[in-house]
């Protein structure tokens, strides 16, 4: 039965994370914001961060709306970077775009990423690799104080 | 219908194929239809035995060319009932089509303070021509709201259109919703108040008979991808004397008279809009979908489809958790499905349809202003066509159920 595969997407932990979502909520105090879009399905992630004196993630909370994998994505994201420097965050951003690209990595940096590291199976999946990967760019982007957009302008390396 | 069904399915390679295991049920034909084997042959054997540019040569290929070329030109003013050949003008697709008239006839008809009427329904590509038109000239845009079941607000659409409305456009079927819109009646009222009616045929053309005079209408674009025919290739049906009056669209060869250093005129009907060399074999596999489907006839092809959507569509809305959005009534409504699952994201129900070999859309589908209307980030979309059948809807219905399972645990902690 086809719905068998579909265990391979959506590991216990990804639909855990979109059932209850890790630090959703938004920060009034935040020193990082960003709002992006992925335009061809309409989901939405506002991500805040409060990076501390020595540019440490001190909080990071996430509102929006999307699917499964990018609700539990981003849920993972915040797990992983907390507490994090923003260099280390920027690095894990790029090891997660580069996973899930199918790119090599040595697995200290995907151990860096937690349970988020779970999503390298999205290869198999590529229309749904832009949801596993909102989060990040919006993470990547927020840190880099770049402005609010779509996912869609973003080239895909 | 049966056997005639199995035949017709022969036609379709395509179909005949297994996609993560399962025997595939193609359900997204408002997208891209799939095409027989006839338009895929008619297309080789232009490439084989006919290529040659059209109307620039004296050689026979040139002129084999050119005469495969005209006799789509004919298929497709007969498929649609259009007065006159030169009123058919082959385009890129239904987009093109909308832009050509955007920018030629709208650009010299509308000014500041005019008003173009369109409904909240639309397709982007017949909403941003005039959107963006409209910004230029200084005119405002309207639309055309629903009614609760889906259909299109009759008494705000008279209200809206007035003797200040320049033009009305408005999509002949929904990709959406499964409406079908009372064109004839919008075109009327347009007339009324001296404004013409632009209608977007993408959704009605390939499952419906169309009969443009009768609809009255005075421009009409569809695509050729959608009924079978190839991509890239489409039509624009405008009245002759509304098309004489209108300045060019793309200036080169092929749509000129005479061209002199500082002036230049312009070629007749049609090839007035045809600017430089056009996409000769998709009008010749265009051609070939417009003879496949009238042999099968549009009123059995409508008829096919709207069996379908009578088993369907109640059990749809049977369905424990589903939402079904446009018309509850099975007879308003067209072989285009827009629904949402429970609390589940299209994309997430996309998925799990596609590992069960079931075809389907999610997302906005193009109808962004719709979706916010709607209160909607995204739908699903099921699209029938006249190679579905019931077997396919089951498939759909039994693949839905499976997907609400898994998703509210039960194959979870099977695993
Ligand atoms: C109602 C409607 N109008 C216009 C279009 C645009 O057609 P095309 O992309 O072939 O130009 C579509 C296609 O999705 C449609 O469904």
């Amino acid at each position: 039965m086809g719905l068998e595969k579909l265990n391979s997407l959506y590991r216990e932990v990804i639909l855990d994370h979109s059932d209850h979502p890790h630090h959703k909520h938004a920060l009034p105090d935040a020193t990082h914001k960003i709002t992006l879009k992925n335009p061809t399905c309409g989901d939405v992630i506002n991500l805040d961060i409060e990076l501390d004196n020595q540019d440490h993630i001190s909080d990071i909370g996430f509102t929006g709306d999307g699917c499964t994998i990018s609700q539990s994505s981003a849920s993972m994201m915040t797990d992983a970077v907390m507490g994090k420097s923003k260099d280390e965050a920027l690095h894990m951003a790029k090891t997660f775009s580069d996973m899930v690209m199918g790119k090599k990595h040595p697995q200290k940096d995907l151990d860096e990423l937690q349970d988020a590291a779970i999503l390298s199976n999205i290869m198999t999946f590529p229309a749904r690799i832009k949801c596993a990967t909102l989060a990040w760019w919006a993470l990547q982007r927020a840190l880099l104080k770049q402005p609010d957009g779509d996912i869609d302008s973003e080239k895909e390396e | 219908m049966d056997s005639t069904l199995t035949k017709l399915m022969r036609d379709f390679p395509i179909l005949d194929q297994k996609v993560n295991d399962e025997h595939l049920v193609y359900l997204d034909n408002a997208a891209t239809a799939q095409r027989p084997n006839q338009v895929i042959e008619a297309l080789t054997h232009f490439y084989q035995t006919d290529n040659a540019n059209v109307h620039r040569g004296v050689h026979t290929l040139a002129e084999r060319a050119t005469a495969d070329y005209e006799a789509a030109r004919r298929k497709m003013q007969k498929f649609i009932n259009a007065a006159e050949p030169e009123e058919v003008i082959f385009t890129k697709g239904c987009t093109d089509g909308l832009n050509l008239v955007a920018s030629t006839y709208g650009e010299a008809n509308v000014s500041a303070g005019d008003e173009i009427v369109i409904s909240i329904m639309e397709h982007h590509s017949n909403l941003i021509p005039w959107q963006q038109l409209a910004i230029r000239k200084g005119a405002t845009l309207k639309y055309i709201h629903l009614t609760d079941d889906g259909e299109l607000d009759l008494d705000e659409a008279t209200q809206l259109i007035t003797d200040k409305t320049k033009i009305v456009a408005v999509a002949h079927a929904s990709n959406v919703m499964g409406t079908v819109n009372p064109i004839k009646q919008l075109a009327k009222l347009a007339h009324q108040h001296g404004a013409i009616f632009v209608g977007d045929g993408a959704q009605a053309v390939p499952h419906m008979p169309v009969d443009v005079q009768d609809l009255d209408v005075d421009f009409y674009a569809f695509s050729g991808h959608k009924m079978m025919g190839p991509t890239g290739i489409g039509i624009l049906y405008g009245k002759r004397e509304l098309l004489e009056a209108m300045p060019p669209y793309q200036f080169g060869g092929e749509m000129i008279g005479f061209v002199h250093q500082q002036e230049s005129t312009w070629a007749e009907l049609p090839y007035k809009f045809e600017a430089g060399t056009q996409n000769i074999a998709g009008a010749v596999g265009l051609g070939a979908a417009a003879d496949y489907l009238t042999q099968i006839g549009m009123t059995a092809v409508q008829a096919h489809e709207q069996a379908i959507v009578n088993y369907l569509l109640p059990k749809l809305e049977a369905m424990d958790g589903l939402t079904v959005y446009g018309p509850q009534d099975p007879a308003k409504h067209t072989g285009v499905i827009a629904f949402n699952l429970e609390e589940l994201h299209p994309h997430d129900v996309a998925t799990a349809l596609d590992m069960e070999g079931v075809a389907v859309r999610a997302g906005h589908h193009c109808a962004q202003p719709l979706m916010e209307y709607l209160g909607l980030t995204a739908t699903a979309r099921a699209s029938f066509y006249l190679y579905n059948t019931q077997a396919d809807a089951d498939r759909l219905l039994t693949a839905l159920q499976e997907t609400k399972e898994f998703f509210n645990h039960g194959s979870r902690e099977a695993k």
